[in-house]
């Protein structure tokens, strides 16, 4: 069976229902390693253990970046090739792209609370995070209002080619605008320099939050394809008995 | 008479015809300087701080009042269609609708700007400053709220779905338009280079734009 | 001498297919009604012929048209909406269309003339009936010459003299070498052959 056999909505099913379970161990098994990892990694001598939440903050933070990329790469399927599957893969990611985005939110406004003192700094990367959240939730808001599904899938897939554009102008603007405000002493939320002792647990975290993402990925997109399916059924079903 | 300038003058009566037309968006301006000081406080110095910054706000949420008219109006009566069916580009005619957009909602602003700089005691330099990058920077506000339009053209609740769309798009002009006000008045760094910035982006955003806009207009109808 | 021919058209619309395998010929001169139901799909047919919607299969083809211009430029559409800006007079209404689809500006009067809105240039469009409303859009048929018009229920809104003038209107187009393709309901006040949709669920 070729690859491109995958892009028949049936054998895509099939295919991943062989596979799902096995990447569903796979990430618990790196969860697992990349957790005792993170609990033997040495406390930073400055912030002590908070500094580990880094080792999630971080990771989701790539990850947030990462789906976008994931999305932007199917809107392209569905607006030039019409890609079945595409629109499928891109409506399926956007929940989990929002919600490792507010994850990463989250985890760093957690980790700056003992440093700061308060939740919440406009640094330039919580700043451009935050701005890439809204912008996940503007096309969750874009392809849950529009009412075809297709339209939606297409509305959603020119939102997110813009939005894959315009984001590395917002980080460098967020950027720019950072240091424009920045007085002399402030805490810089990228953390300690990468020692190795830190970049193992931070790689294999960053693997198992990967993985979570490609298993949730799949299993959200076989969703989308039933409910496509009971879609279509309940429309012929309509249309047949006028 | 050419199909773009025909769109043109159309567009641009259109606007001033219905709704009040300029001066609603004027007035909203108006109405947005005035309730800052309410919230922080009449303290002079420190409105001359913010200034540029509420200038720059208001004229933002003023440009957008008017926005989703822009492309669901025609699609609503039929034009359209007709649009799309005359020999001139879509690219060009999205375009077209975004320059009498601008004509009419954008730049009334920028010449109310001077008054309402008053509202917040701006000196002649930071007023002129403010109206120079609104000038500049309006161009990109509409053209991004172009995208937005397109997109949400068809919805019946598209009102607030289009801000949703646009303001986070909108953030860089919004960063380098006060940047440069603040720095043709006080800054260390120098008025040209994000001032340079902003003309990029306006210059960007009216290629992207209409591009963007189209592709959406063209998915959005089959 | 054109040709109008569609052969395989399909029509996906949401996730419902309106119709499927539709073939048809039109030539200079000849008139086309579309019947059927409602839901059988003579708007979307219409439209895909206008080049408002993508086909799913099938293709359309234009013999003898002009090589540069698609379908859709070559073709007038009148819909359901009348397309008209209820704040700019009846005037200023079918200048614009006029200046925006090509045509001449000095035919308008004359078309206005023709369908009795003469008198009502100068009034704003808010004001018209619904049979003037339909009028004025007849009157942009007329004042810019384009060879393929595609109707939808063109005689709705038109009382019993306006349909007369509708029909004198299409003679007068289809005499001057274009050719109609029309979705109605009844009878269109010429003769015409007839292509059934919506046979089957």
């Amino acid at each position: 069976m070729a690859l491109i056999d995958l892009a028949n909505p049936t054998r895509f099913l099939s295919a991943t229902a062989r596979v799902l379970p096995w990447l569903a161990i796979a990430t618990a098994i790196a969860f697992a390693v990349g957790l005792y990892l993170v609990w033997s990694a040495p406390d930073d001598y400055q912030q002590g253990a908070t500094v580990k939440i880094m080792f999630i903050h971080v990771p989701n933070a790539w990850l947030a970046m990462a789906v976008w990329a994931v999305m932007s790469i199917a809107s392209i399927g569905t607006l030039v090739w019409r890609h079945p599957l595409a629109d499928v893969a891109a409506k399926a990611a956007v929940p989990l792209g929002a919600a490792f985005t507010f994850l990463a939110l989250l985890t760093g406004s957690l980790w700056g609370r003992p440093m700061w003192g308060t939740y919440w700094v406009w640094d330039a990367r919580l700043t451009s995070v935050l701005v890439l959240f809204l912008m996940y939730l503007g096309v969750l808001a874009l392809s849950r209002t529009v009412d075809d599904p297709s339209r939606a899938g297409r509305a959603a897939a020119i939102l997110t080619l813009v939005g894959a554009i315009n984001l590395p102008i917002i980080k460098f603007s967020v950027d720019w605008w950072n240091t424009l405000h920045q007085p002399a002493s402030v805490f810089r939320a990228s953390g300690p320099a990468i020692d190795p002792s830190i970049l193992t647990p931070l790689l294999v975290m960053a693997l198992a939050f990967m993985l979570l993402f490609v298993t949730l990925h799949l299993a959200a997109m076989r969703n989308e394809i039933l409910r496509r399916r009971v879609r279509t059924m309940w429309l012929m079903q309509a249309h047949a008995a006028s | 008479m050419t199909a773009f300038l025909a769109l043109l003058q159309r567009d641009t009566r259109l606007a001033i015809r219905i709704g009040g037309g300029a001066l609603m968006g004027v007035l909203f301006f108006l109405i947005v300087v005035t309730l800052v000081p309410f919230a922080v406080g009449p303290d002079l110095a420190q409105l001359r701080r913010i200034g540029p910054a509420i200038l720059w706000v208001g004229a933002l949420l003023a440009s957008l009042l008017t926005l989703d008219r822009l492309l669901a109006a025609d699609h609503e009566d039929g034009s359209l269609d007709l649009l799309l069916m005359g020999t001139t580009p879509l690219e060009l005619v999205v375009l077209t609708k975004a320059a009498a957009h601008w004509i009419t909602s954008c730049l009334p602003l920028v010449i109310a700007t001077p008054l309402l700089g008053l509202f917040l005691n701006l000196e002649p330099l930071a007023i002129g400053a403010v109206a120079l990058t609104l000038l500049a920077g309006t161009p990109a506000l509409t053209c991004i709220g172009l995208i937005g339009a397109a997109l949400s053209v068809a919805l019946r609740r598209g009102g607030l779905l289009l801000p949703l769309l646009v303001l986070p798009l909108t953030v860089p002009v919004l960063i380098f338009g006060v940047a440069a006000s603040n720095a043709a008045i006080a800054g260390p760094t120098s008025f040209g280079a994000p001032f340079m910035i902003l003309c990029a982006l306006s210059l960007g955003s009216l290629v992207l734009g209409p591009f963007a806009a189209a592709a959406a207009l063209r998915h959005g109808l089959e | 001498m054109l040709r109008l021919s569609a052969s395989g058209l399909g029509c996906v619309r949401g996730s419902r297919t309106i119709f499927d395998d539709i073939n048809l010929e039109l030539s200079s001169g000849e008139v086309l009604a579309l019947v059927g139901p409602n839901g059988s799909g003579k708007s979307s047919l219409l439209r895909l012929v206008a080049g408002l919607l993508r086909e799913s299969a099938g293709r359309i083809e234009l013999g003898g048209g002009a090589p540069d211009q698609t379908i859709g430029e070559q073709a007038h559409y009148l819909g359901h909406l009348d397309a008209l800006k209820p704040s700019l007079t009846v005037a200023e209404n079918l200048a614009f269309w006029v200046h925006y689809l090509g045509g001449n500006v000095a035919s308008l009067p004359a078309a206005l003339a023709g369908l009795g809105l003469g008198s009502l240039a100068e009034l704003p469009a808010a004001y018209l009936s619904a049979g003037q409303r339909r009028r004025l859009s007849l009157a942009r048929l007329v004042a810019v010459p384009r060879p393929i018009w595609l109707l939808d229920e063109p005689t709705s809104a038109l009382d019993a003299a306006g349909q007369e003038q509708l029909a004198g209107l299409m003679r007068q187009h289809l005499s001057g070498g274009g050719l109609i393709l029309a979705a109605t309901h009844g009878p269109l006040g010429i003769e015409a052959r007839e292509l059934k949709l919506g046979g089957t669920a």
